[in-house]
Protein backbone atom coordinates (compact mmCIF):
# COMPACT_ATOMS: atom_id res chain seq x y z
CA UNK A 1 0.00 0.00 0.00
CA UNK A 2 1.42 3.57 -0.73
CA UNK A 3 1.28 4.56 3.03
CA UNK A 4 3.55 1.58 3.88
CA UNK A 5 7.09 4.40 3.63
CA UNK A 6 5.41 6.81 6.10
CA UNK A 7 4.17 4.34 9.01
CA UNK A 8 5.14 5.09 12.30
CA UNK A 9 7.43 2.68 13.96
CA UNK A 10 5.09 -0.56 14.97
CA UNK A 11 7.04 -1.17 18.29
CA UNK A 12 6.83 1.81 20.48
CA UNK A 13 8.30 1.84 23.67
CA UNK A 14 7.30 4.55 26.07
CA UNK A 15 3.95 5.67 24.75
CA UNK A 16 4.24 9.79 24.97
CA UNK A 17 -0.01 10.06 24.07
CA UNK A 18 -3.15 8.17 23.91
CA UNK A 19 -2.64 7.73 19.85
CA UNK A 20 0.77 5.98 20.96
CA UNK A 21 -0.64 3.86 23.85
CA UNK A 22 -3.11 2.36 21.29
CA UNK A 23 -0.89 1.80 18.31
CA UNK A 24 1.74 0.05 20.72
CA UNK A 25 -1.15 -2.39 21.91
CA UNK A 26 -2.15 -3.29 18.65
CA UNK A 27 -0.18 -6.18 17.16
CA UNK A 28 1.32 -5.48 13.82
CA UNK A 29 1.17 -2.35 11.98
CA UNK A 30 -2.18 -0.57 12.58
CA UNK A 31 -1.81 2.12 10.32
CA UNK A 32 -3.92 4.19 12.68
CA UNK A 33 -1.56 7.28 12.30
CA UNK A 34 -2.92 7.69 9.05
CA UNK A 35 -6.39 7.66 9.19
CA UNK A 36 -7.25 10.94 6.74
CA UNK A 37 -11.00 10.96 8.77
CA UNK A 38 -12.79 9.85 5.06
CA UNK A 39 -15.44 8.34 6.55
CA UNK A 40 -15.48 4.96 4.73
CA UNK A 41 -15.21 2.74 7.79
CA UNK A 42 -18.67 4.22 9.16
CA UNK A 43 -20.05 4.09 5.77
CA UNK A 44 -19.78 0.33 6.11
CA UNK A 45 -20.46 -0.84 9.55
CA UNK A 46 -23.31 -2.87 9.98
CA UNK A 47 -23.73 -1.68 13.13
CA UNK A 48 -23.19 1.89 12.45
CA UNK A 49 -26.64 3.20 13.90
CA UNK A 50 -26.23 1.67 17.29
CA UNK A 51 -22.94 2.87 18.13
CA UNK A 52 -22.43 5.92 19.74
CA UNK A 53 -19.30 7.14 17.60
CA UNK A 54 -18.59 6.06 14.19
CA UNK A 55 -15.01 4.36 13.74
CA UNK A 56 -14.22 7.77 12.42
CA UNK A 57 -14.99 9.41 15.31
CA UNK A 58 -13.81 7.26 17.46
CA UNK A 59 -10.28 7.99 15.80
CA UNK A 60 -10.64 11.25 15.36
CA UNK A 61 -11.14 11.34 19.47
CA UNK A 62 -8.27 8.83 19.73
CA UNK A 63 -5.63 11.73 17.63
CA UNK A 64 -7.06 14.58 19.75
CA UNK A 65 -6.04 12.42 23.02
CA UNK A 66 -9.81 12.18 24.66
CA UNK A 67 -9.14 8.34 26.57
CA UNK A 68 -11.93 8.38 28.87
CA UNK A 69 -14.31 9.43 25.91
CA UNK A 70 -12.96 6.62 23.71
CA UNK A 71 -13.05 4.14 26.16
CA UNK A 72 -16.18 4.70 27.30
CA UNK A 73 -17.82 4.28 23.93
CA UNK A 74 -20.30 1.99 22.86
CA UNK A 75 -18.69 1.43 19.75
CA UNK A 76 -15.61 -1.38 20.13
CA UNK A 77 -18.59 -3.43 21.89
CA UNK A 78 -20.74 -3.09 19.28
CA UNK A 79 -18.26 -4.28 16.71
CA UNK A 80 -19.23 -7.58 15.26
CA UNK A 81 -15.76 -7.80 13.63
CA UNK A 82 -16.93 -8.31 9.83
CA UNK A 83 -13.81 -6.61 8.47
CA UNK A 84 -15.93 -4.55 5.94
CA UNK A 85 -14.28 -1.05 7.02
CA UNK A 86 -10.82 -2.55 7.11
CA UNK A 87 -10.76 -4.17 3.42
CA UNK A 88 -12.14 -0.62 2.40
CA UNK A 89 -9.72 1.34 4.09
CA UNK A 90 -8.01 3.56 1.77
CA UNK A 91 -5.69 4.04 4.15
CA UNK A 92 -4.77 0.33 5.42
CA UNK A 93 -6.20 0.85 9.09
CA UNK A 94 -6.36 -2.20 10.95
CA UNK A 95 -9.69 -1.09 12.15
CA UNK A 96 -11.02 -4.30 13.49
CA UNK A 97 -7.71 -5.21 15.66
CA UNK A 98 -8.02 -1.40 17.26
CA UNK A 99 -11.57 -2.17 18.30
CA UNK A 100 -10.29 -4.91 19.67
CA UNK A 101 -7.68 -3.18 21.56
CA UNK A 102 -9.82 -0.26 22.82
CA UNK A 103 -12.07 -3.20 24.10
CA UNK A 104 -8.93 -4.70 26.06
CA UNK A 105 -8.09 -1.15 27.33
CA UNK A 106 -11.42 -0.51 28.77
CA UNK A 107 -11.61 -3.77 30.39
CA UNK A 108 -7.89 -2.68 32.04
CA UNK A 109 -9.05 0.74 32.96
CA UNK A 110 -12.97 -1.03 34.12
CA UNK A 111 -14.30 2.60 32.20
CA UNK A 112 -17.43 1.12 30.14
CA UNK A 113 -20.66 2.52 30.36
CA UNK A 114 -22.19 -1.43 30.14
CA UNK A 115 -20.56 -4.64 31.63
CA UNK A 116 -23.23 -6.84 29.15
CA UNK A 117 -20.32 -6.90 26.99
CA UNK A 118 -17.61 -7.23 28.66
CA UNK A 119 -18.87 -10.15 30.53
CA UNK A 120 -20.09 -12.24 27.80
CA UNK A 121 -16.54 -12.10 26.91
CA UNK A 122 -15.19 -13.11 30.80
CA UNK A 123 -17.69 -15.62 30.94
CA UNK A 124 -16.13 -17.31 27.51
CA UNK A 125 -12.92 -17.14 28.57
CA UNK A 126 -13.60 -18.42 32.01
CA UNK A 127 -14.77 -21.64 30.43
CA UNK A 128 -11.86 -22.20 27.53
CA UNK A 129 -9.32 -21.52 30.71
CA UNK A 130 -10.77 -24.56 33.13
CA UNK A 131 -11.89 -26.69 29.79
CA UNK A 132 -9.72 -25.85 27.18
CA UNK A 133 -12.84 -25.69 25.37
CA UNK A 134 -16.26 -23.43 24.93
CA UNK A 135 -19.76 -24.51 24.16
CA UNK A 136 -21.53 -21.54 22.72
CA UNK A 137 -24.55 -22.03 23.69
CA UNK A 138 -24.44 -23.34 26.93
CA UNK A 139 -22.69 -19.89 27.58
CA UNK A 140 -25.23 -18.39 26.03
CA UNK A 141 -27.66 -19.39 28.12
CA UNK A 142 -25.51 -18.82 31.00
CA UNK A 143 -25.05 -15.31 29.87
CA UNK A 144 -28.50 -14.70 29.37
CA UNK A 145 -29.97 -15.60 32.60
CA UNK A 146 -27.73 -13.42 34.22
CA UNK A 147 -28.64 -10.09 31.80
CA UNK A 148 -31.95 -10.81 30.70
CA UNK A 149 -34.03 -13.58 33.12
CA UNK A 150 -37.04 -12.62 31.10
CA UNK A 151 -35.71 -12.94 27.54
CA UNK A 152 -34.94 -16.94 28.71
CA UNK A 153 -38.58 -17.48 28.07
CA UNK A 154 -38.85 -15.65 24.93
CA UNK A 155 -35.20 -18.62 24.21
CA UNK A 156 -37.14 -21.44 25.69
CA UNK A 157 -38.86 -22.71 22.35
CA UNK A 158 -35.13 -22.48 20.82
CA UNK A 159 -33.80 -24.04 23.84
CA UNK A 160 -35.71 -27.36 23.50
CA UNK A 161 -35.45 -27.52 19.97
CA UNK A 162 -31.51 -27.11 20.27
CA UNK A 163 -31.95 -29.80 22.94
CA UNK A 164 -33.91 -32.09 20.96
CA UNK A 165 -32.28 -32.04 17.99
CA UNK A 166 -29.28 -33.30 19.94
CA UNK A 167 -27.50 -30.07 19.33
CA UNK A 168 -27.34 -29.12 22.83
CA UNK A 169 -24.08 -29.48 25.29
CA UNK A 170 -24.35 -29.37 28.92
CA UNK A 171 -20.42 -29.13 29.60
CA UNK A 172 -17.58 -28.40 27.19
CA UNK A 173 -15.11 -31.31 26.89
CA UNK A 174 -12.05 -30.72 29.07
CA UNK A 175 -9.03 -31.03 27.17
CA UNK A 176 -6.29 -33.48 28.12
CA UNK A 177 -3.36 -30.71 28.31
CA UNK A 178 -4.95 -28.84 30.60
CA UNK A 179 -1.82 -28.30 32.97
CA UNK A 180 -0.05 -27.19 30.10
CA UNK A 181 -2.24 -25.07 28.69
CA UNK A 182 -2.72 -23.02 32.19
CA UNK A 183 0.76 -22.94 31.98
CA UNK A 184 0.99 -21.25 28.52
CA UNK A 185 -2.11 -18.72 30.04
CA UNK A 186 -0.45 -17.57 32.97
CA UNK A 187 3.20 -17.12 31.25
CA UNK A 188 0.91 -14.85 28.56
CA UNK A 189 -0.30 -13.24 31.58
CA UNK A 190 2.55 -12.44 32.92
CA UNK A 191 4.40 -11.28 29.59
CA UNK A 192 1.05 -8.97 29.16
CA UNK A 193 1.27 -7.23 32.60
CA UNK A 194 4.96 -6.11 31.70
CA UNK A 195 3.68 -4.89 27.65
CA UNK B 1 -4.47 -35.02 0.01
CA UNK B 2 -3.60 -35.40 3.85
CA UNK B 3 -4.52 -32.63 5.87
CA UNK B 4 -4.77 -31.23 10.09
CA UNK B 5 -7.74 -30.86 10.65
CA UNK B 6 -9.00 -28.50 13.29
CA UNK B 7 -12.56 -28.78 14.18
CA UNK B 8 -13.17 -26.28 16.67
CA UNK B 9 -16.02 -26.54 19.61
CA UNK B 10 -18.68 -25.81 17.53
CA UNK B 11 -18.43 -28.57 15.71
CA UNK B 12 -18.58 -30.50 18.49
CA UNK B 13 -21.98 -30.81 19.29
CA UNK B 14 -24.43 -27.86 18.20
CA UNK B 15 -22.88 -27.98 14.15
CA UNK B 16 -21.94 -31.46 14.74
CA UNK B 17 -23.80 -32.10 11.18
CA UNK B 18 -21.13 -30.00 9.77
CA UNK B 19 -18.37 -32.46 10.80
CA UNK B 20 -20.30 -35.41 10.13
CA UNK B 21 -21.21 -34.06 6.48
CA UNK B 22 -17.51 -32.75 5.82
CA UNK B 23 -16.09 -36.57 7.18
CA UNK B 24 -18.68 -38.18 4.90
CA UNK B 25 -17.60 -36.35 1.16
CA UNK B 26 -13.76 -36.68 2.43
CA UNK B 27 -13.20 -40.13 1.71
CA UNK B 28 -14.96 -39.74 -2.35
CA UNK B 29 -13.34 -36.73 -2.64
CA UNK B 30 -9.98 -37.65 -1.74
CA UNK B 31 -9.36 -36.22 1.14
CA UNK B 32 -7.57 -37.80 4.38
CA UNK B 33 -8.02 -35.45 7.71
CA UNK B 34 -6.20 -35.94 10.82
CA UNK B 35 -7.70 -34.26 13.98
CA UNK B 36 -5.10 -32.10 15.67
CA UNK B 37 -4.17 -33.83 18.89
CA UNK B 38 -5.83 -32.08 21.88
CA UNK B 39 -6.58 -29.01 20.26
CA UNK B 40 -8.20 -26.26 22.59
CA UNK B 41 -10.46 -23.52 21.66
CA UNK B 42 -9.49 -20.77 19.75
CA UNK B 43 -11.31 -18.33 22.11
CA UNK B 44 -13.06 -16.78 19.10
CA UNK B 45 -13.73 -13.22 19.29
CA UNK B 46 -13.97 -12.94 23.00
CA UNK B 47 -10.58 -13.71 24.43
CA UNK B 48 -8.44 -10.86 22.32
CA UNK B 49 -11.05 -8.71 23.69
CA UNK B 50 -9.89 -8.84 26.89
CA UNK B 51 -6.18 -10.15 26.70
CA UNK B 52 -3.23 -9.63 23.77
CA UNK B 53 -0.40 -11.78 24.02
CA UNK B 54 -2.86 -15.16 25.99
CA UNK B 55 -5.33 -14.82 23.29
CA UNK B 56 -2.16 -15.42 20.48
CA UNK B 57 -1.17 -17.94 22.93
CA UNK B 58 -4.66 -20.05 22.83
CA UNK B 59 -4.51 -20.04 18.84
CA UNK B 60 -0.98 -20.61 19.07
CA UNK B 61 -1.00 -23.77 21.44
CA UNK B 62 -2.98 -25.32 18.02
CA UNK B 63 -0.64 -24.36 15.33
CA UNK B 64 2.16 -25.96 17.68
CA UNK B 65 0.49 -29.21 17.73
CA UNK B 66 -0.60 -29.33 14.12
CA UNK B 67 2.91 -28.26 13.41
CA UNK B 68 4.28 -31.24 15.03
CA UNK B 69 2.55 -33.46 12.47
CA UNK B 70 5.70 -34.18 9.80
CA UNK B 71 3.19 -35.62 6.62
CA UNK B 72 1.71 -32.33 6.24
CA UNK B 73 2.00 -28.65 7.29
CA UNK B 74 -1.82 -27.64 5.71
CA UNK B 75 -4.27 -26.85 8.30
CA UNK B 76 -7.84 -27.23 7.38
CA UNK B 77 -10.41 -25.65 9.79
CA UNK B 78 -14.35 -25.65 8.64
CA UNK B 79 -15.40 -22.41 11.18
CA UNK B 80 -14.36 -19.25 9.43
CA UNK B 81 -13.91 -17.93 13.14
CA UNK B 82 -11.64 -20.41 13.79
CA UNK B 83 -9.67 -19.78 10.33
CA UNK B 84 -9.57 -16.32 11.00
CA UNK B 85 -7.94 -16.92 14.33
CA UNK B 86 -5.42 -19.36 13.16
CA UNK B 87 -4.64 -17.81 10.03
CA UNK B 88 -4.56 -14.18 11.45
CA UNK B 89 -2.01 -15.89 14.47
CA UNK B 90 0.05 -17.51 12.17
CA UNK B 91 0.71 -14.10 10.00
CA UNK B 92 1.00 -11.66 12.60
CA UNK B 93 3.64 -14.02 14.17
CA UNK B 94 5.69 -14.31 11.16
CA UNK B 95 5.13 -9.97 10.78
CA UNK B 96 5.83 -8.55 14.06
CA UNK B 97 9.00 -10.61 15.95
CA UNK B 98 8.21 -9.03 19.35
CA UNK B 99 4.06 -10.58 18.60
CA UNK B 100 5.92 -14.01 18.43
CA UNK B 101 9.06 -13.53 20.98
CA UNK B 102 6.09 -13.57 23.35
CA UNK B 103 4.10 -15.79 22.31
CA UNK B 104 6.85 -18.26 22.00
CA UNK B 105 7.79 -17.39 25.76
CA UNK B 106 4.51 -18.47 26.94
CA UNK B 107 4.35 -21.43 24.58
CA UNK B 108 7.52 -22.82 26.22
CA UNK B 109 5.75 -23.00 29.67
CA UNK B 110 3.34 -25.56 28.04
CA UNK B 111 6.91 -27.42 26.32
CA UNK B 112 5.52 -26.21 22.79
CA UNK B 113 6.54 -23.66 20.19
CA UNK B 114 5.65 -22.10 17.12
CA UNK B 115 7.51 -20.34 13.77
CA UNK B 116 4.98 -18.16 11.84
CA UNK B 117 4.76 -19.47 8.49
CA UNK B 118 5.04 -22.95 9.05
CA UNK B 119 1.74 -24.13 8.68
CA UNK B 120 -0.66 -23.19 5.61
CA UNK B 121 -3.89 -22.66 7.26
CA UNK B 122 -6.81 -22.96 4.79
CA UNK B 123 -10.79 -22.95 4.92
CA UNK B 124 -12.34 -26.30 4.38
CA UNK B 125 -14.15 -24.61 1.39
CA UNK B 126 -10.99 -22.89 0.04
CA UNK B 127 -9.59 -26.53 0.10
CA UNK B 128 -12.43 -28.15 -1.79
CA UNK B 129 -12.68 -25.78 -4.22
CA UNK B 130 -8.89 -25.69 -5.08
CA UNK B 131 -7.47 -28.59 -3.94
CA UNK B 132 -9.89 -30.84 -5.06
CA UNK B 133 -11.86 -28.70 -7.83
CA UNK B 134 -14.67 -28.09 -9.50
CA UNK B 135 -14.24 -30.97 -12.20
CA UNK B 136 -13.40 -33.41 -10.01
CA UNK B 137 -16.71 -32.86 -7.77
CA UNK B 138 -18.74 -32.78 -10.97
CA UNK B 139 -17.49 -35.79 -11.81
CA UNK B 140 -18.74 -37.01 -8.77
CA UNK B 141 -22.85 -35.95 -9.19
CA UNK B 142 -24.97 -38.45 -9.48
CA UNK B 143 -27.65 -36.84 -8.07
CA UNK B 144 -27.67 -33.10 -9.38
CA UNK B 145 -29.62 -30.68 -7.27
CA UNK B 146 -31.65 -29.58 -10.53
CA UNK B 147 -34.34 -27.82 -9.81
CA UNK B 148 -33.51 -25.87 -6.17
CA UNK B 149 -32.99 -22.63 -5.98
CA UNK B 150 -30.24 -21.45 -3.18
CA UNK B 151 -28.46 -18.40 -1.72
CA UNK B 152 -25.36 -19.18 -1.27
CA UNK B 153 -23.92 -17.19 1.91
CA UNK B 154 -20.38 -16.77 2.95
CA UNK B 155 -20.76 -14.57 5.47
CA UNK B 156 -17.74 -12.41 6.78
CA UNK B 157 -14.33 -13.78 8.34
CA UNK B 158 -13.52 -16.79 5.22
CA UNK B 159 -12.99 -13.66 3.11
CA UNK B 160 -11.85 -10.55 5.02
CA UNK B 161 -9.52 -9.40 5.99
CA UNK B 162 -6.43 -9.61 3.61
CA UNK B 163 -3.61 -11.23 5.53
CA UNK B 164 -0.06 -11.99 4.61
CA UNK B 165 1.46 -12.38 1.03
CA UNK B 166 -1.47 -14.35 -0.31
CA UNK B 167 -4.88 -12.19 0.77
CA UNK B 168 -7.83 -14.01 1.08
CA UNK B 169 -8.58 -16.90 -1.26
CA UNK B 170 -11.72 -15.26 -3.00
CA UNK B 171 -12.59 -11.88 -3.29
CA UNK B 172 -13.53 -9.87 0.16
CA UNK B 173 -16.52 -8.17 -1.34
CA UNK B 174 -17.76 -10.73 -3.67
CA UNK B 175 -16.60 -14.38 -3.20
CA UNK B 176 -17.94 -16.59 -6.30
CA UNK B 177 -16.06 -19.98 -5.13
CA UNK B 178 -19.55 -21.22 -3.33
CA UNK B 179 -21.83 -20.19 -6.22
CA UNK B 180 -19.10 -21.96 -8.36
CA UNK B 181 -19.29 -25.03 -6.42
CA UNK B 182 -23.58 -25.00 -6.10
CA UNK B 183 -23.68 -24.23 -9.91
CA UNK B 184 -21.66 -27.46 -10.49
CA UNK B 185 -24.09 -29.85 -8.09
CA UNK B 186 -26.52 -28.35 -10.22
CA UNK B 187 -28.45 -26.02 -8.56
CA UNK B 188 -29.80 -22.87 -9.64
CA UNK B 189 -27.55 -20.23 -7.59
CA UNK B 190 -28.94 -16.76 -7.17
CA UNK B 191 -26.76 -13.71 -7.46
CA UNK B 192 -27.28 -13.08 -3.80
CA UNK B 193 -26.48 -9.37 -2.59
CA UNK B 194 -25.92 -10.01 0.91
CA UNK B 195 -23.77 -12.71 0.40
CA UNK B 196 -20.64 -11.67 2.26
CA UNK B 197 -22.70 -9.10 4.78
CA UNK B 198 -22.30 -10.25 8.36
CA UNK B 199 -24.50 -12.11 10.64
CA UNK B 200 -23.85 -10.30 14.11
CA UNK B 201 -21.64 -13.23 15.78
CA UNK B 202 -22.13 -12.88 19.51
CA UNK B 203 -24.51 -9.96 19.36
CA UNK B 204 -27.53 -11.41 19.62
CA UNK B 205 -25.69 -11.69 23.49
CA UNK B 206 -24.78 -8.08 23.73
CA UNK B 207 -27.68 -5.99 22.02
CA UNK B 208 -30.64 -8.49 20.75
CA UNK B 209 -31.63 -5.81 18.44
CA UNK B 210 -28.66 -4.92 16.74
CA UNK B 211 -28.11 -8.63 16.44
CA UNK B 212 -31.58 -9.96 15.06
CA UNK B 213 -31.97 -7.10 12.66
CA UNK B 214 -28.42 -8.48 11.13
CA UNK B 215 -30.19 -11.87 10.83
CA UNK B 216 -33.40 -10.60 9.41
CA UNK B 217 -32.43 -8.47 6.56
CA UNK B 218 -30.58 -11.87 5.50
CA UNK B 219 -33.30 -14.08 5.67
CA UNK B 220 -35.38 -11.39 3.83
CA UNK B 221 -32.81 -11.18 1.46
CA UNK B 222 -32.99 -14.81 0.09
CA UNK B 223 -36.77 -15.35 0.87
CA UNK B 224 -36.93 -11.99 -1.13
CA UNK B 225 -35.36 -13.66 -4.06
CA UNK B 226 -36.95 -16.91 -3.77
CA UNK B 227 -34.81 -19.08 -2.33
CA UNK B 228 -35.57 -22.74 -1.58
CA UNK B 229 -32.75 -22.75 1.18
CA UNK B 230 -29.45 -20.89 2.10
CA UNK B 231 -26.32 -22.37 2.17
CA UNK B 232 -23.54 -21.47 4.81
CA UNK B 233 -19.68 -22.46 5.58
CA UNK B 234 -19.31 -21.57 9.48
CA UNK B 235 -21.21 -23.11 12.28
CA UNK B 236 -21.66 -19.54 13.97
CA UNK B 237 -23.25 -18.35 10.65
CA UNK B 238 -25.46 -21.54 10.72
CA UNK B 239 -26.47 -21.15 14.10
CA UNK B 240 -27.51 -17.61 13.69
CA UNK B 241 -29.45 -18.00 10.94
CA UNK B 242 -31.36 -21.34 11.78
CA UNK B 243 -31.44 -21.50 15.79
CA UNK B 244 -31.81 -17.66 15.62
CA UNK B 245 -34.70 -17.44 13.38
CA UNK B 246 -37.53 -18.31 15.35
CA UNK B 247 -36.61 -15.91 17.91
CA UNK B 248 -35.89 -13.33 15.23
CA UNK B 249 -39.23 -13.86 13.98
CA UNK B 250 -40.91 -13.53 17.60
CA UNK B 251 -38.70 -10.21 18.37
CA UNK B 252 -39.77 -8.29 14.85
CA UNK B 253 -43.43 -10.23 14.76
CA UNK B 254 -42.60 -12.30 11.15
CA UNK B 255 -42.80 -15.38 9.99
CA UNK B 256 -39.70 -16.08 7.75
CA UNK B 257 -38.81 -19.91 7.26
CA UNK B 258 -35.73 -20.36 5.75
CA UNK B 259 -33.81 -23.33 6.03
CA UNK B 260 -30.00 -23.28 6.22
CA UNK B 261 -27.93 -25.89 5.38
CA UNK B 262 -24.25 -26.48 5.16
CA UNK B 263 -22.10 -26.55 1.66
CA UNK B 264 -20.57 -29.98 3.01
CA UNK B 265 -24.14 -31.65 3.15
CA UNK B 266 -24.99 -29.98 -0.37
CA UNK B 267 -21.84 -31.91 -2.13
CA UNK B 268 -23.50 -35.21 0.10
CA UNK B 269 -26.90 -34.69 -1.79
CA UNK B 270 -25.24 -34.16 -5.07
CA UNK B 271 -23.21 -37.52 -4.75
CA UNK B 272 -26.24 -38.85 -4.20
CA UNK B 273 -25.73 -39.78 -0.07
CA UNK B 274 -28.13 -40.42 2.42
CA UNK B 275 -29.32 -37.03 3.72
CA UNK B 276 -29.51 -38.55 7.70
CA UNK B 277 -25.61 -39.84 6.80
CA UNK B 278 -25.13 -36.28 6.39
CA UNK B 279 -26.58 -34.93 9.77
CA UNK B 280 -29.66 -33.23 7.67
CA UNK B 281 -32.26 -33.25 10.09
CA UNK B 282 -31.09 -30.91 12.89
CA UNK B 283 -31.99 -28.11 11.60
CA UNK B 284 -34.22 -25.81 14.16
CA UNK B 285 -36.27 -24.70 10.14
CA UNK B 286 -37.49 -27.59 8.96
CA UNK B 287 -35.53 -27.98 5.64
CA UNK B 288 -37.69 -31.60 4.43
CA UNK B 289 -40.02 -29.37 2.46
CA UNK B 290 -36.99 -27.51 0.46
CA UNK B 291 -35.47 -30.95 0.01
CA UNK B 292 -38.86 -32.55 -1.50
CA UNK B 293 -38.66 -30.32 -3.98
CA UNK B 294 -36.05 -32.41 -5.84
CA UNK B 295 -37.34 -35.37 -4.18
CA UNK B 296 -35.18 -35.84 -1.84
CA UNK B 297 -36.75 -37.86 1.24
CA UNK B 298 -35.75 -36.89 4.39
CA UNK B 299 -37.01 -38.97 7.57
CA UNK B 300 -38.63 -37.56 10.43
CA UNK B 301 -35.64 -36.54 13.02
CA UNK B 302 -35.45 -38.76 15.77
CA UNK B 303 -35.64 -36.91 18.73
CA UNK B 304 -33.13 -37.02 21.15
CA UNK B 305 -34.38 -36.58 24.92
CA UNK B 306 -31.32 -36.22 26.80
CA UNK B 307 -31.30 -35.20 30.40
CA UNK B 308 -28.45 -32.80 31.31
CA UNK B 309 -25.90 -34.52 33.85
CA UNK B 310 -26.80 -32.68 37.12
CA UNK B 311 -23.76 -31.01 37.84
CA UNK B 312 -23.81 -29.26 34.82
CA UNK B 313 -27.12 -27.04 34.02
CA UNK B 314 -26.03 -23.72 32.91
CA UNK B 315 -26.24 -21.42 35.59
CA UNK B 316 -25.69 -17.67 35.76
CA UNK B 317 -22.47 -17.86 37.51
CA UNK B 318 -18.67 -18.41 36.30
CA UNK B 319 -17.14 -21.76 36.97
CA UNK B 320 -15.42 -21.48 40.44
CA UNK B 321 -11.67 -20.31 40.29
CA UNK B 322 -8.71 -23.05 41.67
S1 LIG C 1 -11.76 4.43 6.44
FE1 LIG C 1 -9.69 4.48 7.22
S2 LIG C 1 -8.92 6.50 6.68
FE2 LIG C 1 -11.13 6.58 6.42
S3 LIG C 1 -11.86 7.38 8.40
FE3 LIG C 1 -11.91 5.16 8.55
S4 LIG C 1 -9.94 4.63 9.43
FE4 LIG C 1 -9.76 6.69 8.72
S1 LIG D 1 -15.34 -4.56 11.69
FE1 LIG D 1 -16.45 -3.57 13.32
S2 LIG D 1 -16.14 -1.40 13.02
FE2 LIG D 1 -15.55 -2.41 11.13
S3 LIG D 1 -17.34 -2.30 9.85
FE3 LIG D 1 -17.40 -4.28 10.91
S4 LIG D 1 -18.58 -3.89 12.76
FE4 LIG D 1 -18.01 -1.89 11.94
S1 LIG E 1 -14.66 -20.01 16.88
FE1 LIG E 1 -16.04 -20.78 18.34
S2 LIG E 1 -16.13 -22.78 17.96
FE2 LIG E 1 -14.46 -22.13 16.71
S3 LIG E 1 -12.94 -22.89 18.24
FE3 LIG E 1 -13.35 -20.87 18.40
S4 LIG E 1 -14.76 -20.73 20.10
FE4 LIG E 1 -14.56 -22.69 19.57
S1 LIG F 1 -21.02 -14.14 9.19
FE1 LIG F 1 -21.35 -14.16 11.30
S2 LIG F 1 -20.68 -16.09 12.11
FE2 LIG F 1 -20.03 -16.00 10.04
S3 LIG F 1 -18.01 -15.17 10.25
FE3 LIG F 1 -19.27 -13.34 10.09
S4 LIG F 1 -19.85 -12.83 12.15
FE4 LIG F 1 -18.94 -14.86 12.19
Amino acid sequence: MSSANISPPSEIKHPKSFLEEVIAATPGESHLMNCIQCGTCGGSCPSGQDMDHTPRALFAMIAAGLKEHTLKSNTPWYCVSCYYCTVRCPQSVHITDIMYTLKRMAVKEKIYNDAKAPDFSKTFINWVENYGRAFELGLMSMHMLKHNPFGVFKMAGMGVGMVTKGRMAFTPTRIKGMDGLKAILNKAKELEAVA
Amino acid sequence: MKYNYYPGCSLEKNAASYHISAMAIAKPLGMEFVEVDDWNCCGATEYVSLNLIASYALIARNLALASKNEETKQLVAPCSACYLNLRKCDSYMSESPTLAEKVNTALAAGGLSYKGGTLKVRHLLDVVVNDIGYDAIAAKVTKPLKGLRVAPYYGCMIVRPKLGQNGSFDNVEYPKTLDKLLKVLGAEVIDFPLKSHCCGGHMTQISEGTGYELIRQLVKGATDYKADLMVTLCPMCQLNLDAFQGPMNAYFDTNYNMPVLYFTQMIGLAMGMDPTDLGIGAELVDARPALAKIEIEVPEPKLVIKKPPKEALPMPSLPEEK
